[in-house]
């Protein structure tokens, strides 16, 4: 059942085309340097506008949303000296597209145990495209619990919104054409760190393929 | 995967590990204040119980309710089959009420498979006569995976993929390799240690049976497992130890002196359990005899796991409905 696993898995990266070889030139957007930078930038943003970052919670979605959670936390620790809190929230059950595609595996929802009632939660993912990844997370938030309010901190925007949907963080703006894919790498996961943009092969240039490929 | 979930059999080592992978996922949600997803909302799933059942019919209903199916439950009781209706009429009947899953447990072995010709959802086996049960299997698979720390859930998995090709034996990824089974008592009567045989033999798992020779089917030689009929030279080789029903119900002729000189020597008392390896475990698919097969003091002790094998069914049960349902529906 190979098929169900889900993209963004793998080095390869599931449905994510690159790496096949069907796909054509691909260049490199962001550096290692670049995405450390922007990272930290998006961190001094998330504590100005907290207030200090002392009732956030950062939920980063499986599967690359999750390391970057996780290194936004370290950077907010070490500027104000307090360890924030944070954790992955998985949307499979949620997805509005489970029908398109045969049965996804399901990655983890790890939410610290004082729960998400009252915190400011920040939702990190990796890259923000159609936005539907988003609603199917401010659902999973809701049967968790009621937050006092939701963010949302991406290391890239590529546009072509679908849904009113809005990050207040933004690591990197990216204009791309639909027909286009992006890849964000990170270290944790692929062994390194890079987001880079494609052209995805004729054949494959259906949106929504494209879509699996950047944006889960 | 299959369409249907109809024999252990079905189940390739990586189906197995991705529906007890899955299940492991959805175990965690058992703790949340609200124990219910969206995924398979207006999806209609049938539970066909023509004999009776506590635990599977529960177990399924419950399943599919935290995912948010609508459930019909079918009892022959009180239903057109009582006047005679046939099976495959009252396939027709779900059919025509769009029915996407069925679930079914018959008497007559083989009557999931003849159902799945006749409709056009999911049918999946929750028992079939002396054949297969493969949700028991499934959930005895996972039960014994959390208490040998062997479910490690994403990590395994995405470890998995990551790996080369599908995981060799031995590879942690989730799998039993290794661990000793010995499944005890009446297993001629018995689908749920058809279907253990079947997916812990998948899984990596060595079984052993051991039985009154009366207690055996006639085949027995080939299935993937050994065969002893010593219970007490089995048990200290033994990680797990699985205690299945006597049913007398479906005896129809002697097959052993008495109760008590089966209990004697194939019972599970606490002088027994002594035998056991220090990390063993002690399952029963339930419902129990107790004093026949297993002792009282034996199924609730620390080391029996019945009731949480009742428990780790229904997440596995929603791991199979979601993994049959929730998608855009598997080749045939």
């Amino acid at each position: 059942m190979p098929s169900a696993h889900p993209p963004g898995r793998g080095p390869a990266g599931g449905d994510g085309t690159f790496g096949s070889p069907e796909l054509g030139d691909r260049k490199t957007v962001l550096e290692p340097a670049e995405i450390r930078r922007a990272l930290t930038r998006v961190a001094h943003e998330i504590l100005e506008r907290t207030d200090g970052a002392d009732d956030v919670l950062l939920l980063g979605i499986p599967t690359r949303g999750v390391p970057l959670a996780s290194r936004l936390a370290d950077r907010i620790e070490q500027v104000e000296g307090h360890p924030v809190p944070h954790g992955s929230l998985d949307i499979t059950m949620y997805r509005d597209d489970l029908r398109l595609h045969p049965a996804r595996a399901l990655g983890r929802t790890e939410v610290p145990a004082e729960g998400i009632d009252g915190k400011i939660v920040v939702l990190v993912d990796d890259v923000l495209y159609s936005g539907r990844t988003v609603r199917a997370a401010l659902d999973a938030l809701n049967d968790l619990g009621r937050p006092r309010a939701v963010q949302l901190a991406v290391l890239v925007d590529r546009g072509h919104r679908e849904l009113p949907v809005r990050p207040d963080y933004v690591g990197k703006n990216l204009p791309t054409s639909q027909q286009e894919v992006v890849r964000v790498l990170l270290t944790e996961v692929d062994g390194e760190d890079a987001v880079l943009l494609g052209r995805a092969a004729p054949a494959r240039a259906v949106r929504s393929q494209a879509r699996a490929g950047g944006d889960r | 995967m299959k369409r249907h979930l109809i024999s252990a059999a079905d189940l390739t080592r990586d189906d197995a590990l991705l529906i007890l992978d899955t299940a492991d996922e959805l175990a965690r949600m058992a703790d949340r204040p609200i124990k219910k997803l969206p995924t398979l909302r207006g999806r209609t799933v049938v539970n066909l119980f023509y004999e009776d059942s506590t635990r599977t019919r529960i177990s399924f209903e419950a399943a599919a309710k935290r995912l948010s199916a609508d459930v019909i439950n079918f009892s022959v009781k009180g239903s057109s089959v009582a006047k005679g209706e046939s099976l495959k009429d009252t396939a027709q009947t779900l059919e025509a009420m769009g029915a996407d899953a069925v679930v079914i447990r018959h008497g007559a072995s083989g009557t999931p498979h003849r159902l799945a010709s006749w409709v056009r959802g999911s049918v999946i086996n929750a028992g079939d006569g002396a054949h297969e049960h493969p949700t028991q299997a499934l959930l005895d698979a996972f039960t014994i995976r959390r208490r040998f720390g062997r479910g490690v859930g994403a990590t395994a998995a995405a470890g998995r993929r990551r790996g080369a090709g599908s995981g060799g034996p031995g590879a942690g990824d989730g799998a039993l390799d290794g661990l000793r089974v010995t499944i005890v008592g009446d297993v001629l009567h018995s689908r749920v240690a058809r279907s253990n045989v079947l997916l812990l033999h998948t899984l990596g798992a060595d079984v052993t049976l051991v039985a009154p020779p009366t207690l055996l089917p006639i085949a027995v030689d080939t299935w993937p497992c050994t065969v002893g009929y010593d219970l007490n030279a089995a048990l200290p080789k033994s990680d797990v130890v699985m205690m299945l029903r006597v049913q007398q119900e479906r005896m129809n002729a002697a097959y052993f002196p008495s109760v008590r000189e089966y209990s004697r020597r194939y019972g599970l008392d606490v002088a027994r359990m002594g035998q056991l390896p220090e990390h063993a475990i002690v399952m029963h698919p339930g419902p129990m005899n107790r004093g026949v097969e297993i002792a009282a003091e034996v199924a609730d002790s620390p080391r029996s796991t019945i009731v949480e094998q009742v428990a780790n069914g229904v997440s596995v049960r929603m791991a199979v409905l979601y993994l049959l349902l929730g998608g855009a529906g598997a080749e045939q």
